[in-house]
């Protein structure tokens, strides 16, 4: 377990190591020029040269590399260099509008996947089966932000019970209207990564179907779909936790979109915003975090899926 | 007919996927020399027409005819999912290869290496190409081909080295074959049923993904024709004009699922005993 414990978090430390050495050089080496590409192609070259001078763009990509490392293991994430606020302050403050929303896509998505991967699973080759996998390869295919309109069109046009854009200004202080102002995106983000899981628990489900012990627990007496809920359930849970990884990358993502649609001031919004305005300086920490995110998210995965599995412990 | 073409045809969501493929690249190719009205010839007086003769689905703000938009969008969508395939190809062949068929150290370096980059969204990959060249059409192209690229490299790479261990390929070494004919001649060969697999799923993302991208202002300019910039522009009258916005989506949502279709059923023909395992290869669509 330890030694388990142990090579994965080398792998991950290695996982942040590349990719802020990746992240760094794209955002460096491939423009040429990061100052000229802030000061725009009207400044004059003197503006550029100060204001490469003021950046320390003049100093060598180690040093560079080395200042912004050093300043992202300390907790300084910089400062953006179009606003001079602290990247760090801000994520802080977004990520009031992202957590919670990934947290309630996440809810969702196990709501719909487990009971109706399940069902489909147990009503195989039933109508009410076919129609749920059938439902759930059409939902999979359908682009997020699709989706999140005509979530839009449904209820916020056509019934009116929720808001279609924006987030109360008050933020938390207005947690009946905050829950409100989330609840259609982070529905859309659930029901589209809930399809994909659904997937995962059926064909997980029809897996423990063939297992020697839920043959043995049907044939002490139980019937094939009591001994399945009882003793196959227990495995479905683990392969759950091993794509459950995934599914929060793909929810992380997906809130990139969906805050763009839903005009939610989170973490993905303001993103796309800094690519777009190009504040490299910032957008070089930002990616930083979540493709860290990702990465811790997929080590704990890792980490759980190896405690709880006991073939797992015994193989290592 | 070729038997893997006559076992698709036999299986039902195979059968569909073909067919729905078939019809993307026919209308891809009728919308370069004919589409209902030009996409681009705003008919002030026809705004926001609902779906009637001459306008099938109806008109955008500015009068232009919605069929033809996404007909010429079918044009972009077959372009970044063909260039995304191509480099996807590319870099997983490469990287399987690397990772397969070198000394040790370089061997554990790239599968490392791939386990680390398999972590990456395509979605942060655009973020990163398109904060230093901008948004366009070449930005999905690169990011979904990269991104998948490695996942192809991950599923294939334990494939080429069994191969690599058969007989076979130990006789064509021995008969004088280098290394690189080796690999055309005997292992891609034997190992292009999973690739094909993959291919086949990337291809799908690459369609979501320009959506998304194109979306949110990475993929696609304004100008061109493309499913998800009409997405974004027809989103901004969603209010009044809510059904406006079913078409491309409609669109988006078929040819994705075709492609998931064509690629499952890829797989149960070339590999029966997949049929009940779990999707474990499979990577949910991190992106759009």
């Amino acid at each position: 377990m330890i030694r388990y414990a142990l090579t994965r978090g080398v792998l991950l430390v290695a996982g942040l190591l590349v990719s802020s050495v990746l992240i760094f050089l794209t955002l460096r080496v491939f423009p040429g020029d990061v100052a000229q590409i802030i000061a725009g192609t009207q400044a004059s070259p003197a503006a550029v040269e100060a204001l490469r001078e003021s950046l320390g763009l003049n100093r060598p990509l180690m040093a560079q590399y080395g200042d912004w490392i050093g300043g992202v293991l300390t907790g300084d994430l910089g400062t953006s260099q179009l606003s001079g606020v602290s990247v760090g302050a801000e994520l802080a403050q977004k990520a009031q509008v992202t957590v919670p929303l990934g947290i309630m896509s996440l809810v969702i998505a196990l709501l719909i996947a487990v009971p109706f991967g399940i069902g489909s699973a147990l009503l195989r080759g039933r109508a009410g089966g076919t129609a749920i996998s059938v439902t759930a390869q059409a939902l999979a295919a359908v682009p997020v932000i699709w989706a999140g309109m005509m979530l839009i069109v449904v209820f916020a046009v056509w019934l009116g019970w929720l808001p279609a854009q924006g987030f109360p200004r008050q933020g938390w202080d207005q947690p009946w209207q905050a829950v409100r102002a989330l609840l259609l995106p982070a529905l859309t983000i659930g029901i589209v990564e809930g399809a994909m899981l659904l997937r995962f628990v059926r064909s997980a489900t029809l897996q423990a179907r063939g297992q020697d012990f839920v043959r043995t627990a049907a044939a002490k007496g139980l019937t094939r779909n009591r001994a399945l809920i009882l003793h196959g359930i227990p495995a479905v849970g683990l392969s759950i936790v091993t794509v459950l990884g995934l599914q929060i990358a793909g929810i992380i993502v997906g809130s990139v979109v969906i805050e763009q649609l839903f005009t939610l001031p989170g973490i993905g919004r303001m993103l796309v915003a800094d690519v777009g305005t190009r504040d490299l300086i910032k957008v070089q920490s930002e990616l930083l975090v979540l493709t860290g995110l990702v990465l811790i998210v997929g080590f704990i995965v890792d980490l759980v899926h190896h405690f709880v599995d006991p073939r797992q412990r015994e193989a290592a | 007919m070729p038997r893997w073409l006559r076992l698709l045809w036999s299986n039902g969501t195979g059968r569909f996927g073909l067919i729905v493929m078939a019809t993307v690249a026919l209308v891809a190719l009728v919308s370069l020399l004919w589409t209902p009205f030009d996409p681009l010839d705003a008919d002030v007086r026809n705004r926001w027409a609902a779906p009637s003769w001459p306008h099938l689905l109806g008109t955008d703000g500015t009068g232009r005819d919605i069929l033809s938009l996404i007909m010429a969008g079918t044009r972009t969508t077959v372009f970044v999912s063909a260039g995304a395939g191509i480099v996807a190809t590319v870099v997983g062949i490469a990287l399987a290869a690397l990772g397969a068929l070198t000394a040790r150290w370089m061997r554990e370096t790239v599968a490392v290496l791939v386990d680390i980059l398999i972590a990456f969204p395509v979605l942060i990959i655009a973020m990163m190409i398109s904060s230093v060249w901008g948004g366009s059409l070449w930005v999905v192209i690169w990011a979904v081909g990269i991104g998948f690229g490695v996942n192809i490299a991950r599923v294939t790479r334990p494939e080429l080295r069994r191969v690599q261990q058969s007989d076979f390929v130990l006789a064509g070494r021995a008969s004088g074959l280098t290394a690189s004919q080796n690999l055309v001649r005997h292992l891609l060969p034997n190992v292009a049923q999973v690739f094909i697999v993959q291919l086949s799923w990337s291809m799908a993302v690459a369609v979501l993904a320009e959506a998304g991208l194109s979306y949110l202002g990475f993929g696609a300019s304004v100008t061109e024709p493309s499913w998800g910039i009409l997405l974004a522009d027809l989103q901004r009258y969603i209010g009044i004009h809510p059904l406006s916005v079913l078409w491309p989506g409609l669109a988006i949502t078929v040819t994705v699922l075709a492609l998931n279709l064509l690629g499952d059923a890829l797989r149960e023909a070339t590999d029966p005993t997949l049929q009940h395992r779990m999707a474990e290869i499979r990577t949910p669509e991190v992106v759009a």
